[in-house]
């Protein structure tokens, strides 16, 4: 039963959520998308995924092809323009949209972006402070309290949104997980977009610290919130033979965690 | 110095590969952090500070003539002579010139980050000059042969056993141990009074120029900058003329940020302010004070879109928190200034053709302008850099290709989401086995360091559109 009176919205009259999925959760990880989605339809907001979503443009930008990221841009807020809210399950593409839009644009497209920026939140960032507060399906804990899970902060979220504080409190709160912490937690990964596959070898050094720490502390599972550096690090691992599976935050706070981790068997 | 920057992903991989010096990398980047970290939050001035020292840097240098005007106006009351070189050549020739007019044999010289800029040291060495470099990590890179490996600590990919074996092979002491690191810094200082006495000319750098008094600033921990500035007859201080800033208490406001950042000290041993000769009344001091102000580029850099960096008080903090600069240290970047800071800075003074890797070498992650005591926007302007090598087509065709391929067809909903399903399908196909790729075509640079975690079947939007459908 549902005791928080914010939790009771009208799908019809209340806000509408357009979810932004990203192109590597839709391309490589559908399962951080299903369960994005069901998180937010547990907040009783109507929520749809536009059709017309591709790509939010970040690898042209990072690449330095402004005018090809330009166009994107535009895109991208016209797909958004009808929606209250946008939910991104990744820091790094909200990032984008919220800082990085308004950045390349000038113009009436400048001020859109800034609009559109107003109303676009990274998923726990939107769970945790926009959001009424969700109803579980499943009372039950999926993973016990203590059990083994360490957080990876990613930069852009952390940076770019300040998201430190909301992906742990939402695991603690609403699944009974109190995340473990990982050695020099504010450094990067590795991961950086093209950066992992332009230098591979610094890439690989900065997964391998990151990867020793999260060894280091007996976890079993690393959870974080961008799928890019989690799919970097899976396949480090992997090609490490670590025992140490990965998964998206989505993933965890649905309590979808019986299908493969990222890179297992499937 | 020679460039070496289009070597970066050569260097960086052997730089990986020596254990010991990457271990000792990897403890600078749990300490200089740690020690930056802790004198910052000690400081509760210090977002304020960063604040009020950023509108100064602005305001002086949307104002740098003036500014510059001023300074030359009252160093030259003070009895200085001010010179300005447009490029290294010419800093390097007025500085000949200076040491030749006093028929100079000895020089004893302070860090400067500039004069590696301009080659200073092996340009006046090569008219048959003795130049003795007199900080402790620059004495130690001079002895090896080497160059700088970080803009505050020159010396710092050294280990102790290293320097131990250099002092051991390059001083004439006979038997001794030199376990000891003050063993090593005792036989240093012993090597090098005499160095500081037997000088004609003493050449040092600056962290600021007082554009009200005339004044240079200078901060050192070791104490060697007054000795080459007070016993010399000549003195010369060559910086860069973005160094300039209105008032002295906006030099000591910057040099509260500077310090924290750099080592994290609230304050460096000597902190010194540089007036001009020996006046009738002084004991000692110089006869005769010079000042060489470089511009190499800095003016063409403030018309620029990366006038920002010209904030830049070098402080190193943005190498100490990069995981790259920590993860293949300074000397990958192949040229004098390394780490964030100079993968902006030295395709600005170089040039981006020969130096394109390194704003390349970016994960933008953001710890470096998180840190950065200017608030320079570091992963914005190397972001920026890789636009520039993009419109000159400096970067790899392929990448090129690669990147508007995949934008033309972001740009097509339909059919992205039938091409990229269908590729997905082959690939959930071939990869559903293992849950991963230990090889992939066109994904080599991925797959030669890590597996690529294979696809779980339909792709979301597929997945999505069907479910629609069914209700």
């Amino acid at each position: 039963m549902n005791d928080n009176p914010r939790a009771t919205v009208d799908a019809k009259t209340g806000p509408q959520v357009a979810l932004f999925i990203t192109c590597l959760a839709d391309l490589f990880r559908p399962a951080v998308g299903f369960a994005s989605l069901s998180l937010l339809q547990r907040t009783g907001y109507a929520v749809s995924v536009p059709m017309a979503q591709t790509c939010c443009g970040q690898p042209a930008y990072n690449s330095g092809d402004y005018d090809a990221a330009r166009t994107l841009a535009r895109r991208v807020i016209e797909v958004l323009a009808p929606a209250d809210y946008v939910v991104v399950p990744s820091g790094s593409c909200a990032g984008m949209l919220c800082h990085h839009y308004p950045r390349l644009l000038e113009g009436v497209w400048h001020e859109r972006a800034l609009e559109l920026a107003a109303r676009t939140f990274e998923l726990t960032s939107f769970l945790e402070e926009i959001a009424p507060r969700m109803t579980h399906a499943t009372p039950e804990p999926a993973t016990p309290a203590g059990s083994g899970v360490v957080y990876l902060d990613s930069c852009a979220g952390l940076r770019e949104l300040g998201i430190r504080e909301q992906p742990r409190a939402l695991l603690r709160e609403t699944r009974g997980i109190e995340a473990g912490e990982l050695e020099q937690r504010d450094v990067c990964c590795g991961f950086g977009g093209t950066f992992c596959a332009k230098m591979p070898a610094i890439s690989a050094k900065m997964a391998d610290d990151k990867l020793d720490s999260a060894m280091a502390t007996g976890a079993h599972t690393l959870v974080g919130g961008d799928l890019g550096c989690l799919l970097h690090l899976a396949g480090r691992a992997r090609r490490r033979g670590l025992d140490i599976e990965l998964r998206h935050i989505a993933e965890l706070l649905a309590g979808e965690t019986t299908g493969p981790a990222i890179g297992g068997e499937l | 110095m020679q460039q070496r920057s289009e070597q970066f992903l050569d260097s960086a991989d052997t730089a990986l590969q020596d254990k010991d010096a990457a271990q000792r990398r990897d403890l600078m980047a749990l300490f200089a952090p740690a020690m930056r970290d802790a004198a910052v939050e000690n400081f509760t001035a210090y977002e304020a500070t960063r604040k009020h020292v950023k509108r100064i840097r602005r305001h002086s240098l949307d104002n740098l003539a003036h500014y510059l005007a001023q300074f030359e106006h009252q160093a030259v009351a003070n009895g200085n002579r001010v010179h300005f070189a447009r490029n290294a050549d010419e800093l390097n020739s007025i500085t000949l010139d200076i040491c030749q007019q006093h028929s100079a044999h000895h020089i004893a010289k302070g860090k400067s980050m500039v004069t590696e800029e301009t080659g200073l040291s092996g340009f006046l060495q090569r008219a048959g000059l003795q130049v003795v470099e007199t900080d402790l990590g620059e004495y130690i890179i001079q002895q090896a042969g080497e160059t700088p490996s970080h803009i505050v600590g020159p010396a710092l990919h050294k280990s102790r056993d290293e320097i131990r074996a250099l002092f051991l092979d390059k001083h004439p002491l006979g038997e001794r141990q030199l376990d000891e690191t003050t063993a090593l810094v005792d036989e240093a200082r012993k090597v090098l009074r005499p160095q500081f006495l037997q000088a004609d000319v003493g050449i040092i750098g600056a962290n600021a120029l007082i554009a009200e008094n005339g004044y240079s600033m200078l901060v050192t921990n070791e104490g060697n900058g007054d000795l080459c500035a007070n016993l010399p007859r000549v003195l010369i201080v060559c910086t860069t003329i973005d160094r300039v800033l209105p008032r002295a208490e906006d030099a000591t406001a910057m040099l509260r940020l500077l310090v924290r950042s750099a080592t994290g000290q609230a304050q460096t041993c000597y902190t010194s302010f540089y007036s001009g000769p020996r006046r009738a009344q002084d004991l000692d001091g110089p006869l005769e004070t010079h000042f060489v102000l470089l511009d190499n580029q800095r003016s063409d850099i403030l018309d620029s879109g990366f006038a920002e960096m010209l904030d830049c008080i070098r402080c190193g903090a943005c190498l100490n928190h990069c995981p790259i600069y920590t993860g293949v240290g300074g000397h990958a970047y192949g040229w004098v200034y390394p780490g964030p800071m100079g993968s902006v800075l030295t395709p600005l003074l170089t040039s981006l053709e020969h130096s394109n890797a390194l704003p390349n070498a970016c994960t933008a992650c953001g710890r470096c302008a998180e840190v950065c005591p200017a608030d320079i926007p570091l992963p914005d302007l190397l972001r920026d850099l890789r636009a520039r090598e993009n419109s000159e087509r400096l970067n790899a065709p392929r990448w090129r290709l690669g990147i508007s391929l995949q934008s033309w067809l972001a740009g097509k909903p339909r059919l992205y989401h039938a091409l990229t399903g269908a590729c997905i399908a082959l690939l959930y196909r071939m990869g559903r086995k293992r849950g991963s790729f230990r090889r992939l075509p066109f994904a080599g640079g991925w797959t030669s360091q890590r597996d690529f975690p294979a696809p779980q079947g339909k792709t979301f939007m597929q997945q999505y559109k069907e479910a629609l459908r069914e209700h």
